[in-house]
């Protein structure tokens, strides 16, 4: 019995570190959360698309190749090449962006990073963070800041969809002197083609795609997974007996 | 068990003679497994030293297809990395296998080595069985630190250039050694190719020889058992120990059982959770290496936070060395340190039964201390751990022999 507590015990803890990411991605903010349903191909098909508008103009996804996408999204390779390849001829090829990265960082200040990972490395949810929390900044070259990355040097593409939205901050003086600043809320300033909602839902089918590419594998592994425990599950019961047989006279 | 003697003791003839003429096949086989006989009462705790060797074959069978794949330059490595994961058939299979089997290794041991510490398998006549153990310990610690820099990540960067630049602190060869070991004034390519070259041939040989030397010291002395008897002193007629049961079949059946539910819970973390909540794959490793960038928290991987803590909470660069070098090692003493007469903590007293319990809270507690960033509480947090931590190996000869102890069975107490 003891025995069989422990081993709840065990797969209890584990179940514990599948559910919480813990993320310990920086700019100060606690993020908002992403809600992808990793499962849901039509959102996955969606972010693709977005993706390929949106974002590979000038964030490469280099590990991740066409094919790959359309065998997992269902997507056959016609729809791939009328519909996703911009700057690719065959299918086998990886997802590059015709911007040359010395020319990039020379106008940003920084090259676009390659997004084939971003997800695992930084978590959805910095992800939709990121993407919603864009703010008018005078200050900043590109005229917006971030609160998910202060000082981000990329600037807000998604403005035509979004609009413009100012953030209003609190400053609060400590006793010790510094100044903590906390953050209350946007203001909207100009109307994008989309209402927040959404411009949300867009945002979250995107990032669901990054979250696909930074391991495309996922599913399939979850799904052989059950099966490869069901097996040992047999294998368990039948080694059990096997032993009980073995050990029945030992007094 | 009559029946199995019968037919161990048949004259042989035809193919096994043939062998055995030219190789100790069977007596091999009598001497480690159908006639080793351990003590029949072994519990959940003796498992871990059959799963160490487990994991060992999963990770040397894992390796060696890994490196049929991965690039050891600094400009490939992060890229070959993500090919195996992507593009090469059951690739991912493969490297999860690989990076978690890191992490279960760790937990099998330290699991193996508590063992030790709960039962007294460390005392006499078993002194050199735990000596070679701990050297295993030194190079598992080794090569799973050489293996970390491999995938070419932030961490495996930052990591390596953390617990590398330690040695610097080192007075008069510090520097030199440091370039030693790096091969180059920083950490580079030339860096992980000699760290390759460690991790896949020096120090999997060291250990696959020093597992070989472990079994053999344990097979000359006997298995040590919950209730810290050697069951040798009673022997039946037959010459075979009383409370002893054949490894083969007996502890083997046992075995294949355990063996099966710890598969169980490896493949829920390969299959379900490989990054294990960032604790087993770290976050940062998934951005490559970048030599003008640091990741804005940098602790190493789990299994070596123990440490890390202790060496973070001294505030000499020297002195948090120097202690860090003794955590790691004081554990190697313990044969001698432990002067209690009795080797079970069955029969130890209250003084040790507390001072164990102690020492396993401060070890997690230090361990999780090392993974969070380093404020002034947790800190001092880790200084009195760590005070305790050491208290628990410097004391032990006093406090050993002031514990009362139990008296001891002749024979080991077996329920079935």
């Amino acid at each position: 019995m003891t025995k069989v507590k422990g081993f709840a015990g065990l797969l209890m803890l584990i179940a514990c570190f599948t559910t919480s990411p813990g993320f310990a991605a920086g700019g100060g903010t606690d993020h908002r959360s992403a809600d992808i349903d990793r499962d849901n191909v039509n959102s996955l098909q969606r972010g693709a698309a977005n993706f390929m508008n949106y974002c590979s103009g000038c964030h490469s996804a280099q590990y991740v190749r066409y094919k790959t996408i359309g065998n997992d999204l269902d997507l056959p390779d016609e729809m791939l090449v009328d519909n996703l390849m911009f700057n690719a001829e065959k299918t086998f090829e990886t997802i590059q962006t015709s911007m040359p990265a010395e020319d990039a960082a020379r106008w940003f200040g920084s090259a676009p990073p390659d997004l084939s990972l971003m997800a695992r490395a930084k978590g959805a949810d910095y992800i939709f963070t990121f993407l919603t929390t864009f703010y008018v900044s005078k200050d900043s070259p590109t005229g917006v800041d971030n609160l998910a990355l202060s000082g981000t040097s990329m600037p807000h593409v998604l403005w035509e969809l979004q609009g413009y939205q100012a953030a209003s901050f609190e400053h609060h003086e400590n006793d010790d002197g510094s100044v903590t600043t906390s953050f209350e809320g946007f203001e909207q300033l100009t109307a994008g083609k989309m209402d927040s909602e959404d411009y949300e839902a867009f945002v979250r089918d995107t990032v669901n795609f990054l979250a696909y590419i930074a391991e495309p594998v996922r599913s399939d592994r979850r799904k052989l997974g059950v099966w490869v425990l069901i097996f040992l599950l047999f294998f368990y019961i039948i080694a059990n007996m096997l032993k009980k047989q073995i050990w029945k006279d030992v007094k | 068990m009559a029946r199995i003697e019968a037919e161990v003791g048949k004259p042989k003839g035809g193919f096994m003679k043939w062998i055995d003429d030219r190789f100790p096949f069977t007596e091999t086989m009598r001497y480690h497994a159908t006639e080793y006989y351990a003590s029949k009462n072994f519990n959940i705790w003796y498992v871990f030293g059959v799963l160490a060797m487990v994991v060992l074959v999963l990770q040397l069978v894992t390796g060696i297809f890994l490196t049929m794949n991965y690039k050891p330059s600094a400009a490939e490595a992060f890229a070959s990395v993500e090919y195996i994961m992507r593009d090469v058939e059951w690739g991912w299979l493969i490297r999860y296998m690989h990076s978690t089997g890191a992490s279960f290794f760790f937990i099998v041991v330290y699991l193996h080595m508590f063992r030790a510490m709960l039962y007294g398998s460390y005392k006499k006549p078993r002194e050199l069985i735990w000596i070679i153990g701990m050297l295993i310990f030194f190079v598992l610690m080794a090569e799973a630190f050489a293996g970390y820099l491999l995938p070419w990540g932030q961490m495996s960067y930052w990591g390596a250039q953390v617990i590398i630049s330690l040695f610097g602190a080192i007075p008069w060869v510090g520097d030199a050694l440091v370039e030693i070991i790096r091969g180059d004034y920083s950490i580079s390519d030339i860096t992980l190719n000699r760290f390759f070259a460690l991790h896949v041939i020096a120090l999997p040989l060291a250990l696959i020889g020093l597992v070989f030397v472990h079994i053999v010291a344990l097979h000359e002395v006997g298995s040590n058992n919950p209730d810290g008897i050697e069951i040798k002193e009673q022997k039946g007629a037959n010459g075979v120990p009383l409370d002893g049961v054949a490894f083969h079949p007996y502890h083997t059946s046992k075995d294949l059982v355990a063996i099966i539910v710890f598969l169980m819970i490896f493949c829920a973390v390969v299959f379900f959770a490989p990054e294990m909540g960032g604790l087993f794959l770290e976050h940062a490793n998934f951005e490559p290496a970048n030599l003008t960038a640091t990741p804005e928290h940098i602790a190493p991987v789990w299994y070596f936070t123990p440490y890390y803590a202790i060496l973070r909470a001294v505030p000499d660069k020297l002195w948090g060395f120097i202690l860090f070098g003794l955590s790691v090692l004081l554990p190697l003493f313990l044969p001698w340190l432990d002067r209690a007469r009795v080797k079970s903590i069955r029969y130890r007293g209250w003084i040790y039964k507390s001072a164990l319990t102690g020492f396993v809270i401060t070890f997690v507690a230090l361990g999780w201390l090392g993974l969070q960033e380093a404020t002034p509480t947790y800190v001092l947090a880790a200084r009195v751990f760590a005070v305790i931590y050491f208290a628990f190996f410097i004391l032990m000869p006093y406090y050993t022999t002031i514990d009362k102890t139990k008296p001891v069975p002749d024979r080991v107490v077996y329920h079935d």
